[in-house]
């Protein structure tokens, strides 16, 4: 009887146990920044292993590329990042030296290696370890359009001789973005020449990449491919059946969709005549990385050999249109329709994979430039590679000597015995105790406010202000002094107003905001006095309209404005055709380019400002102006005489803080001309935000040229404000 | 005279309007082409088969549960962005009155380095911004972010309301005080509704800060469903392509609340106007 019931006993505790480890969720957390297809295929995959595993579940976040980058840095050193997260394998370096990653592992055994591509699995391999499970081969291939070519041709030459007699008017035999180092990148290697070497530095110089140049600027000059070709402008001219052949990575295809009429086929890209090699493009293989936390967990690497399983490659490829690089799967029959795809398969296996080298990650700016500038005729091939050179050289160059923290712990230690001294002489005072007894009251007004501030505000704002006196990673900081700050005062010993030095820059960065305020503040005057008039009809249509610029996310206008200073087909040159004038091409020069940013930051800012004026107008009390109208003031004099002066005060904090937004304006800058030409068209914090995220990282020295910003705002603000902050802003 | 003053501004608002509302035309030709604009120079923005179809990408019309998604990430960023423009202007508004009406010990260093912090650009401060509220428990919650977005616009609401505060005359409040109203009771009921325009705009501009910002949302957010809208349609820019379509359609579906606020909050604008402001 006993025995029986402790049998029962021993059987329900077993059950109890056994139905919790059964239900123990295990939660597991994969991060990635794919869209449409690949984001369906890859939750499908995800799907069928939670369901092949009861008890996992599988947390999948989709986070916008722009942003992936820096939320994987701040969130993974401090365990709040993801098990595993999907990212293109030339991220290994920079995740490396932050100790972001870790070898994968199980997810990855020896045993698999033989299944894969092999350019694949050299890619995600580093120093004999692997750090991914590659997912996906990307890289450019040939789209041809059947309608216009009918046969393949072996090079690209006997291609685009073919195709143009059967051209349609203002059609190209070619097009692809020519004017950007990763499209480039197939004729610097079919010239024998590289982006990078082996070791991470900087190639693309000497006579094969100079030769590669001039190949593509008579390519440009023929009018075998167009000009200033954006990505959105191939994608059109094919669509359009006006591009014969277009070179682009399998993205074009998610993005042609169904909607396109267009016959088209994929193949690799052939030979180039003129050297009788092949046109290999860059590969670029996106894998499954495991950070510190998933590596530790045996189910995180069965979902990341999961992933990178001929399985669960078979949906990838058929549902998320993925070039799986996994050769024996491309013979499933499931996939026998798939031959654009296959073509893509084939096209990788010739490529060259990117370098993981951080050399790489500062090649693209320099190399890129120079490729503007050839294509553009500013300068010959061998002048811009030499002097791209240089300017990665100057990027990289090693950081600054480990400098001694004493001096600055002296310095803080007498400004912290200094303060305390201040503070305790005027405790002492009687009378600045009084004062401070008096001001009591207005303190429980404020002080809400101050908290938040400092926390929020100043902290973030002090903390990257530290940044400034260190170099190198974030992992292993180097104490550098004030290196950074004497490395961007004396032009990093170039000419103090030569190319990119921080006094060229300056100044382009006043001119930028003192015309961008000018016609802010002018606009907005205007537009709200008018608008003010209490007979004036359609008053609120208006107003609702001239809003609509400050409404819509800037991140989509400010490209809108990009296409329509287009040169070909922008809607700017279009109107001037329609005038008589010829057509502009806005980005290569520096004046052009820099009217475009203004008209762009314009438009955006001004309602802004109108609203501002339009709040202001309001605390102008009626009867001041019915008195200045009894006195047989004009309606210019009550503007000037009246309506300004009070206006000033209330206007004056936007103003103010207008003028400093505008000297700070990033977005625009960026969005709209891209620094164009030659970076000539930078302000100072487009500057310092290349230096933290294009060129190596240096968030030191961006730290650096952050706090110069500072100090030259605050300044500048105190010289041409004395009399105005006393009254208005501060 | 009238007339042709009145003449003036017309031609002067449609000039502007039509400046405001044409690179917009583009945007619109872009969400209403499924396959993209055609690449013609053309002057007019035509749609040659307007469809819907990205906008339906965007709500996610065609697959069960991805509306509700989006309906779901539209409220986030409602109650994000009209949380952080209360916030921003409970915490702005006595602010500002002390600094505007109490000369105390700190008023001026406090704005000087209140208009310091504008002047600091922002590059990379998420890092800090991320650590600073994971020690606080607030990563991956909307009262974090909440906080985070008024904190940036606190300065600026303090700027602007101060400057308001400065231009009512202090002799409606004193009179009120005479009248045997304490001095909160007198900013409530006398000098908040004088300065009702300007807290409209201030407050239109903390939601406008709030409602496109996507890169911080990104960064502190780590659930699909705390996401806001910006981030949903930022996603659709990847590396080497970017979903023209659907992300200008989604710029749209965004930019229509903002509108419709603003329709409301101009009404506020107006009646400071015609009831001739502050005369008491």
């Amino acid at each position: 009887m006993f025995a029986r019931s402790l049998a029962a006993l021993a059987l329900v505790v077993a059950t109890l146990l056994l139905s919790s480890a059964a239900h123990a969720e295990e939660h597991v957390v994969l991060w990635h920044s794919y869209r449409g297809d690949e984001e369906r295929a890859l939750a499908s995959v995800v799907h069928t292993f939670e369901v092949r595993h009861p008890g996992v579940s599988v947390e999948v976040l989709t986070i916008p590329f722009e942003a992936y980058a820096a939320k994987i840095q701040a969130a993974v050193p401090h365990g709040n990042g993801p098990d595993l997260f999907i990212q293109a394998h030339q991220w290994i370096g920079a995740y490396l030296a932050e100790h972001l990653v870790e070898p994968v592992g199980a997810a990855f055994p020896d045993e698999d290696v033989a299944a894969f591509d092999a350019v694949a699995v050299k890619a995600v391999t580093h120093e004999g370890a692997r750090y991914g499970v590659p997912l996906a081969n990307k890289c450019v291939a040939l789209y041809v359009n059947e309608d216009l070519v009918e046969s393949d041709h072996a090079t690209l030459e006997e291609l685009t001789r073919a195709a143009a007699p059967r051209l349609p008017a203002g059609g190209y035999p070619l097009a692809y973005s020519a004017d950007n180092s990763y499209y480039h990148a197939p004729f610097l290697h079919a010239f024998g020449g590289r982006l990078v070497d082996d070791a991470g530095t900087f190639a693309f110089d000497g006579p094969e990449a100079a030769s590669s140049l001039a190949f593509v600027r008579s390519l440009m000059a023929h009018g075998t491919i167009p000009e200033e070709p954006s990505g959105a402008l191939v994608k059109e001219l094919f669509v359009s059946g006006r591009a014969a052949a277009v070179i682009d990575g399998p993205w074009l295809m998610a993005d042609l969709g169904a909607h396109v009429k267009v016959r088209y086929r994929v193949t690799p890209l052939p030979k180039l005549a003129a050297t009788g090699l092949l046109l290999r493009p860059l590969l670029t293989v996106e894998a499954v990385f495991e950070t510190r936390a998933g590596a530790a967990r045996p189910i995180v690497a069965e979902l990341g050999r999961w992933l990178g399983s001929a399985e669960a490659g078979l949906t990838r490829a058929r549902e998320g249109q993925q070039v799986v690089p996994r050769p024996a799967l491309w013979a499933d029959p499931s996939l026998a329709s798939l031959a654009n795809l296959r073509a893509f398969a084939r096209a990788a296996s010739s490529a060259e994979p990117m370098s993981t080298a951080s050399g790489m990650q500062a090649a693209w700016e320099p190399a890129n430039q120079a490729l503007k500038k050839v294509l553009r005729g500013d300068q010959e091939p061998e002048a811009a590679l030499q002097e791209a050179r240089h300017r990665w050289e100057d990027a990289t160059r090693p950081l600054p000597p480990r400098a001694s923290p004493t001096p600055l712990l002296v310095l803080l230690g007498a400004g912290c015995l200094a303060l305390a001294f201040v503070l305790v002489t005027r405790a002492r005072d009687p009378r600045f105790r009084r004062e401070v007894r008096a001001s009591l009251p207005a303190y429980a007004y404020v002080t809400h406010a101050a908290l938040v501030v400092l926390a929020l505000v100043v902290f973030p704002l002090a903390a990257g202000a530290l940044t400034s006196l260190f170099a190198g990673t974030r992992e292993a900081p180097r104490y550098v002094g004030l290196a950074n700050y004497v490395g961007i005062v004396t032009a990093r010993g170039g000419a103090l107003l030569g190319h990119g030095s921080f006094y060229l820059t300056l100044l382009v960065t006043v001119l930028w905001t003192a015309v961008n305020v000018f016609f802010h503040v002018s606009i907005g005057l205007v537009l709200g006095l008018a608008l003010s008039r209490p007979t004036l009809r359609l008053r609120a249509f208006y107003r609702v309209l001239l809003i609509l610029p400050w409404a819509v996310p800037s991140y989509v206008t400010a490209l809108a404005w990009k296409g329509m200073f287009q040169r070909q087909f922008g809607a700017v040159n279009a109107l001037l055709r329609l005038l008589g004038a010829e057509p502009v091409s806005w980005f290569s020069h520096f004046s052009t380019a820099f009217a475009a940013n203004v008209a762009t930051n314009v438009w955006l800012g001004f309602p802004f400002m109108m609203v501002v004026v339009l709040g202001a107008l309001t605390s102008i009390p009626k009867d001041v102006l019915e008195a200045a109208d009894v006195d047989g003031a004009t309606r210019g004099q009550r503007f000037r005489l009246v309506t300004l002066p009070l206006l000033g005060p209330v206007l004056l904090p936007a103003v103010v803080l207008g003028a400093v937004w505008t000297f700070n304006m990033f977005n625009v800058v960026f969005l709209v001309s891209g620094g164009e030409p030659d970076g000539t068209t930078d302000i100072l914090v487009s500057e310092a935000y290349r230096w933290a995220f294009t060129r190596d990282n240096q968030y030191g020295y961006a730290a650096a040229y952050a706090v110069l910003i500072f100090l030259l705002l605050a300044g500048g603000s105190r010289f041409f404000g004395r009399r105005l902050t006393a009254e208005g802003a501060a | 005279m009238k007339r042709l003053e009145a003449l003036v501004a017309h031609v002067l608002l449609v000039t502007a309007s039509a400046f405001a509302v044409y690179p917009l035309l583009w945007v619109i030709t872009l969400a209403l082409s499924p396959a993209g604009p055609g690449a013609e120079a053309r002057l007019l923005p035509i749609v040659s088969a307007p469809s819907l179809d990205n906008f339906r990408t965007v709500v996610g019309w065609n697959q069960s549960g991805e509306s509700w998604l989006f309906a779901h990430q539209l409220m986030n960023s409602l109650v994000v962005s009209l949380a952080t423009a209360f916030v921003a202007i409970a915490v702005a508004t006595p602010a500002a009155y002390a600094l505007a009406r109490f000369p105390f010990v700190g008023a001026k260093g406090g704005l000087r380095a209140l208009l310091a912090t504008q002047m600091f650009p922002t590059v990379a401060s998420a890092v800090p911004l991320y650590l600073l509220l994971d020690a606080l428990h607030l990563l991956d919650s909307r009262a974090g972010l909440v906080l985070v977005y008024a904190s940036t616009a606190v300065p600026f609401a303090i700027f602007q309301l101060r400057g308001s505060f400065l231009a009512i005359p202090v002799d409606i409040e004193e009179a009120a005080m005479v009248d045997g109203a304490s001095r909160a009771r007198a900013f409530f009921l006398v000098v908040l509704p004088a300065a009702r325009p300007a807290i409209a705009v201030t407050a239109l501009f903390a939601f406008m800060s709030a409602w496109n910002e996507f890169i911080l949302a990104a960064t502190l957010l780590s659930r699909k469903t705390a996401y806001t809208l910006p981030v949903v349609i930022q996603s659709y820019v990847q590396e080497q392509s970017t979903a023209w379509g659907p992300f200008a359609a989604g710029a749209i579906l965004v930019s229509v609340p903002v509108m419709a606020l603003f329709y409301v909050a101009q009404r506020q604008l107006v009646s400071g106007l015609t009831q001739g402001g502050v005369k008491g």
